[in-house]
């Protein structure tokens, strides 16, 4: 039955995509995994968005999943399964390297051009933009939800900074 | 898509819509992680929310609404039921006459609490049915069952949820079909609510009478669904480990426990019978297959070292493989600490230099435990500095007990300190004692609520304001200071300085609003000073 169980779980697996969004306290990775979740509901994916608060709040490491798909049972990505990697802070690459998978994707801040963007808050936007060109949503679904998820008065630097990294090519690191 | 009804919503959110779909007349509670949301949103959904001084105040307002007849909602975290366990034990026996919707939330892995105690044990020994969601639609729909299994049967009924049904988004279809909220009004029933020996015997009988009624109701309730597959395999879970273990076997039979209180034995039997291996997957202490075993059905459990933390796919995997080699933990993620900036910063660093003996608390000031203070020697529960740092004062020999101060934070001084600033007057060292209570205006550790030192309710309208220093007063402490923790004042220093050498009792109380919620405290007051 143990085979049968892990080839079986695989199957299953692959239809579900697996995104870890990491960070630090304070740079809006829980924000970021709000906006992605709610993109793929509006794309009509079933969803499981999973976070951990608590002692996160005071500048500690802030972890969040998102895992959709036809249909979804476990919030939590599994070490070596997560398809996307998204780390807001350098330091916080290594500590969460582990979540992806051989042929995974990571998402650095070092994709985008800091420079470029409205502002330094828009960064965990810039960083959706790049991830956005992964995966299987119009982009006039994440512009929506951008729309709703912030205050009315951020959206025109949060669109300008979402399409600054969606016109990025993340690298894929093995 | 569009679909109003259709929502992606966190356990906590899904408890307080479901709360206020159903008419629930008054929330309760006192913040905690994970369940201080429920309250919050019940309250910005339009439902009359809030926060008591402690979870066992917070426990009997809602027994008294229910006791009128009204549905009532009271949360906590899963330590909080220890402080409510008092009512919990004896409401069970009284019974209700409206509803009453206990909710604790556990916290397997400790993400944001002082141990992982499994509540589904105080089901048991409390004689409550127990209701564990594994979703945030089940956090909904359960939450309506709830009411409608304390309504029916006029018993309180535990709703208990963990960190990752609290914290975890799912979607949630809600529905607006729940009967409607019946009209408070009060009804004498004496042999019922007054719990003397004599009317209390034969509250028991009727408690246990409930239950068996309950359990037999249980065993063909839909509540149990079983999810056909192998007969090879037959996995029995309840909450969150459902989820991990539909997708770790998939291809197994599954027997899905929601009334996990009391269990629908009966129907765990013939399911262990159709299935040729039969385990049992559940986080935590081993609840459901001691119960199921003691019923004389055999059942496979988890290896004892499944016991520690959360479970999660690779570790249901691991149970189901008999897998007992060490895990690999992943690298640590960076530790929290006080804010830069933070008041408190300037205290432990007085603290440090002293080489005080520090009785701590739980809040934010307990990361004055890390580097660079390491300025905390010890931190039990909410309330303890006081009654661990008398203790340690009454037998230390004088220089080390001359040392020795408690410091405790300023929700934490409401939750339970008080009692021990009684205990502080009524048995005085010898040596005197030094009490600090860390006021910075709010409860920061949960994420920023109101208590009764700041005087503003749950919404932050304002309140009848509790002050700190007439409670020290009014006990019978005359030396009380109220000083401000700031960079480059001694205003602090000079107040513990004087307190330790008194060889009295003192109070100081380090007054400085957290500088994170600056603005919103500036806001409210201007709110406060509003003509009315
Ligand atoms: C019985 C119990 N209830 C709730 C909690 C969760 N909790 C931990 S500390 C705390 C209050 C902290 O507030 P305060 O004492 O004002 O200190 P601050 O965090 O603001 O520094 C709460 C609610 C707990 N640990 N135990
Ligand atoms: S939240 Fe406020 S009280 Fe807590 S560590 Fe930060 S500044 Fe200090």
């Amino acid at each position: 039955m143990n085979n049968s169980a892990n080839a079986l779980s695989k199957e299953s697996m692959s239809k579900v995509t697996n995104v870890v969004v990491a960070g630090l306290g304070g740079q809006g990775v829980l924000k970021g995994t709000d906006i992605l979740a709610e993109a793929v509901v509006r794309a009509g994916f079933d969803v499981k968005k999973s976070e951990i608060k608590g002692m996160s709040q005071r500048g500690g490491s802030v972890t969040g999943d998102v895992r959709f798909g036809k249909q979804v049972f476990s919030p939590m990505v599994t070490s070596g399964e997560a398809d996307f990697l998204l780390v807001f802070e350098p330091s916080q690459v290594e500590p969460n390297r582990h979540f992806l998978r051989p042929e995974g994707v990571m998402i650095t801040p070092d994709v985008v051009d800091a420079e470029r963007l409205p502002s330094k808050k828009t960064l965990n936007v810039a960083l959706l933009g790049a991830l956005s060109a992964h995966l299987p949503v119009p982009e006039s679904l994440w512009l929506e939800t951008l729309k709703s998820g912030f205050d009315e008065s951020f959206f025109e630097a949060n669109k300008q900074a979402f399409q600054i990294g969606r016109a990025t090519q993340s690298n894929s690191v093995r | 898509m569009k679909d109003q009804n259709r929502q992606l919503l966190s356990g906590d959110e899904a408890i307080a819509l479901a709360a206020r779909h159903a008419g629930v007349a008054l929330g309760t509670g006192y913040p905690g992680t994970p369940s201080t949301e429920i309250l919050e949103v019940f309250s910005k959904l339009g439902g009359v929310a809030q926060w008591s001084p402690n979870e066992k105040v917070a426990m009997e307002v809602a027994i008294g609404a229910a006791f009128a007849g009204a549905r009532a909602l009271c949360t906590m975290k899963h330590v909080g039921l220890n402080v409510a366990a008092d009512p919990l034990f004896t409401a069970s026996y009284t019974g209700v006459t409206g509803a009453l919707v206990i909710v604790s939330a556990d916290d397997p892995g400790m993400a944001s609490s002082q141990n992982e105690q499994d509540n589904r044990r105080y089901a048991v020994a409390a004689g409550l049915p127990m209701l564990e969601p594994s979703d945030s639609q089940e956090a909904y729909d359960f939450t309506l069952q709830a009411i409608e299994i304390s309504e029916r049967w006029q018993i309180p009924v535990l709703l208990r949820v963990t960190t990752r049904v609290c914290h975890s988004y799912t979607v949630v279809q809600s529905r607006s079909d729940s009967t409607p909220a019946p009209e408070a009004s009060f009804a004498r029933d004496i042999r019922s609510r007054v719990m003397i020996p004599a009317y209390a015997r034969p509250a028991h009988r009727r408690l246990r009478k409930k239950l068996a009624e309950i359990q037999a109701w249980n065993e063909t309730s839909k509540l149990n669904p079983v999810i056909a597959g192998s007969p090879m395999l037959g996995i029995v879970a309840s909450g969150i480990s459902v989820m991990h273990a539909r997708e770790v076997a998939p291809e197994a039979s599954l027997l899905k426990l929601s009334l996990t209180h009391p269990l629908p034995l009966k129907q765990i039997e013939q399911f262990a019978k159709s299935v040729q291996r039969c385990v049992v997957i559940e986080e935590g202490d081993p609840y459901l297959v001691d119960a199921i075993r003691a019923a004389g059905v055999r059942v496979e459990g988890k290896a004892e070292m499944y016991r520690f933390g959360e479970l999660d796919v690779a570790r249901v995997k691991r149970i189901l493989n008999y897998d007992l080699t060490a895990e690999t933990s992943p690298p640590p993620g960076k530790p929290p600490q006080l804010c830069d900036g933070c008041q408190y910063r300037v205290v432990f660093e007085a603290l440090r230099k002293r080489d005080c003996i520090v009785a701590g608390d739980i809040g934010c000031y307990t990361l004055g435990v890390l580097q660079p203070f390491e300025a905390i020697d010890s931190c039990v529960c909410m309330g303890a500095s006081l009654g661990v740092g008398l203790g340690l004062r009454h037998v230390l020999p004088p220089d080390q007990a001359r040392r020795v101060v408690s410091v405790i934070g300023d929700s934490t001084f409401m939750h339970t300190g008080i009692n021990g600033l009684v205990e502080m007057v009524y048995n005085p060292p010898a040596t005197g004692h030094v009490l600090i209570i860390l006021d910075n205006s709010t409860t920061a550790m949960t994420g920023h609520q109101e208590h009764p030192g700041t005087g503003r309710k749950l919404n932050h309208e304002p309140t009848n304001k509790v002050t700190l220093e007439s409670v020290a007063r009014g006990i019978g402490v005359e030396r009380v200071f109220v000083v401000e923790p700031r960079l480059g004042s001694v205003e602090f220093e000079r107040a513990l300085d004087e307190s330790l050498a008194s060889g009295e009792l003192s109070v100081i109380i380090a007054r400085r609003p957290c500088i994170l919620i600056a603005k919103e405290l500036k806001r409210y007051e201007q709110q406060c000073e509003c003509p009315k």
